[in-house]
């Protein structure tokens, strides 16, 4: 053991090792913000932080764990699309087919179901950290709406890939979801006053989100759009001003 | 690495916020102190994911068939708090007007809490109201909701203990009825005096006049309520009764069977 130092330094110092790492890493202050400053992606981060912030019982590192759950939710998601075709002839064969033919087709798949639940319980987690923190308040108010915004965002994304696996548990959990929209005041056929505003069941807020009066193949198409494109841009583009907010609003919060 | 160590000497100690103290001196790198915590924070979320996914497998069942409703058909399990308020709500109410005013709610929280303390540090002494509505609603409220919904709903959506097997021809007598049709009331009886039906909305009014009632008798004596002006304070009470209407609903319809507060020919409350 009294020796492992000196091995260290002989390894470090020995022709070889130099003439690939060229010099050690200098463990400056300049050279500490420069790895944030200077690169692309951990430059989402401030140089440097409050003391308490690091801590993780302040943080419970959740809005960070609903980020990465996100991300594998994309890695799955696109995967699993190129198996996946969003036609109700062959939607549940597709799914059979990932589950039973398709290298790693059911981690896969079970990866991407797991990690959307996980996302649903680490969003609540996260906004339960920030009203106990009473983080919400000036000047982070308007990025608690956005947040407010973006949990209702991943819920939705979560209910759109629920029917996409086409059986019995995916329509019939989206018949019962979908069929509140049916009693929408005013824009929905079995809603309080539809009857002075006209829709019927083909024509009101229920058949516009499914594309009929049923959950049929229209219905599978759009939700399979809205799950695939239009709901993971709107939620990029908002976890985008999300994350900006923070540093603008003077970085995570903490005892004035 | 040792002897980069910070040497910062203080950490920030709560205070009330009449404090300006404008710029924080105690701050550390982020390269490596908290790099190093999300790094490690994402290799075990991973493994658990990992693991998780390699032992439990997503479920899948027969292929749709709409010919084929199952009892009993259950939302998600996170909108099993929507699915669970429709026993007691119509509709148009639980599943439309509930679920925007949460939302809705939701994002006003930073415009109608004043209370400049506790920002940015635990602490209930010095926030109890917000706090107590915050738990009761997200807690007691909608996660017992779901938990309802996931494990005590069985066929017809009656309730079922979680050990219980479920019987999908178990009879339960509908004996739900409406509040103008209700024991005490039906002296009223056919034909109504005066529309019966104008109880539930006295009833319903009454509820939310209590809010002014409170207002301009806490007015003068409250400093909170006299801060927090008509407007907000007006906010914040619609939202709490409406809010406490489904506790309320709830034992209505559990210790007196009751359906409707109050009947129209539009829609039910």
């Amino acid at each position: 053991m009294p020796n492992f130092n000196e091995l260290k330094k002989r390894i470090v110092e020995s022709q070889l090792w130099r003439s690939i790492f060229r010099h050690d890493y200098p463990d400056t202050p300049r050279n500490r913000v420069l790895q944030i400053m200077a690169n692309v992606w951990l430059h989402l981060h401030p140089p440097k932080i409050r003391r308490h912030a690091i801590k993780i019982r302040f943080t419970w590192c959740m809005g960070g764990v609903t980020f990465l759950m996100f991300l594998v939710t994309v890695v799955t998601g696109v995967i699993l699309m190129f198996y996946y075709r969003p036609v109700a002839e062959y939607a549940y064969a597709d799914m059979k087919y990932l589950q039973y033919d398709v290298p790693f087709g059911m981690i896969m798949r079970n990866m991407h179901r797991w990690a959307a639940h996980g996302m649903v319980i680490t969003v609540w987690l996260h906004m339960f950290r920030v009203f106990m923190t009473g983080s919400y308040k000036a000047p982070r108010e308007f990025n608690w709406v956005v947040g407010v915004v973006l949990l209702t965002i991943t819920l939705l994304l979560s209910f759109t890939g629920y029917l996409l696996p086409w059986d019995q548990l995916s329509i019939w959990a989206v018949t019962v979801g979908t069929n509140m929209a049916r009693a929408t005041p005013l824009l929905g056929s079995e809603g309080p006053f539809a009857q002075v505003v006209g829709v019927t069941p083909r024509y009101d807020a229920r058949a516009f989100l499914l594309g009929g009066t049923l959950v049929g193949p229209p219905a599978l198409l759009r939700f399979y759009v809205l799950h695939c494109i239009f709901l993971p841009i709107l939620i990029s583009l908002l976890m985008i001003v999300h994350f900006w907010r923070i540093r603008k609003d003077g970085g995570i919060s903490g005892p004035l | 690495m040792a002897e980069a160590k910070e040497n910062t000497t203080s950490k920030p100690t709560a205070q009330s916020a009449g404090a300006h103290e404008p710029a924080v001196t105690d701050r550390v790198h982020v390269w490596p102190y908290l790099v190093r915590n999300e790094f490690i924070c994402s290799i075990i979320v991973m493994v658990i994911l990992t693991v998780w996914s390699i032992t439990i497998d997503a479920p899948l069942e027969e292929s749709a068939n709409p010919t084929q409703t199952p009892n009993p058909s259950k939302a998600p399990w996170y909108f099993l708090g929507l699915q669970e308020m429709l026993v007691y709500f119509d509709p148009w109410f639980a599943g439309v007007v509930l679920p925007s005013l949460i939302i809705v709610g939701l994002m006003i929280i930073p415009y109608v809490d004043i209370n400049p303390k506790g920002n940015g540090y635990y602490t209930f002494r010095e926030r109890p109201f917000a706090i107590t509505m915050f738990l009761f609603g997200f807690f007691f409220m909608w996660i017992s909701l779901i938990i309802t919904g996931v494990f005590f709903r069985g066929p017809g959506w009656n309730l079922f203990w979680p050990w219980e097997t479920w019987n999908p021809h178990l009879v339960i007598a509908l004996t739900n009825v409406d509040l103008s049709a209700w024991g005490p009331l039906r002296w009223m009886g056919n034909p109504k005096i005066f529309g019966v039906e104008v109880i539930g909305f006295v009833l319903i009014a009454f509820y939310y006049s209590t809010a002014f009632v409170f207002y301009y008798l806490k007015r003068d004596i409250s400093d909170a309520i006299r801060q927090l002006g008509p407007v907000r304070y007006g906010i914040v009470a619609f939202l709490f009764l409406t809010m406490m209407s489904l506790p309320i609903k709830v034992f209505l319809r559990l210790a007196f069977n009751i359906k409707n507060v109050w009947v129209t020919p539009w829609f039910n409350i």
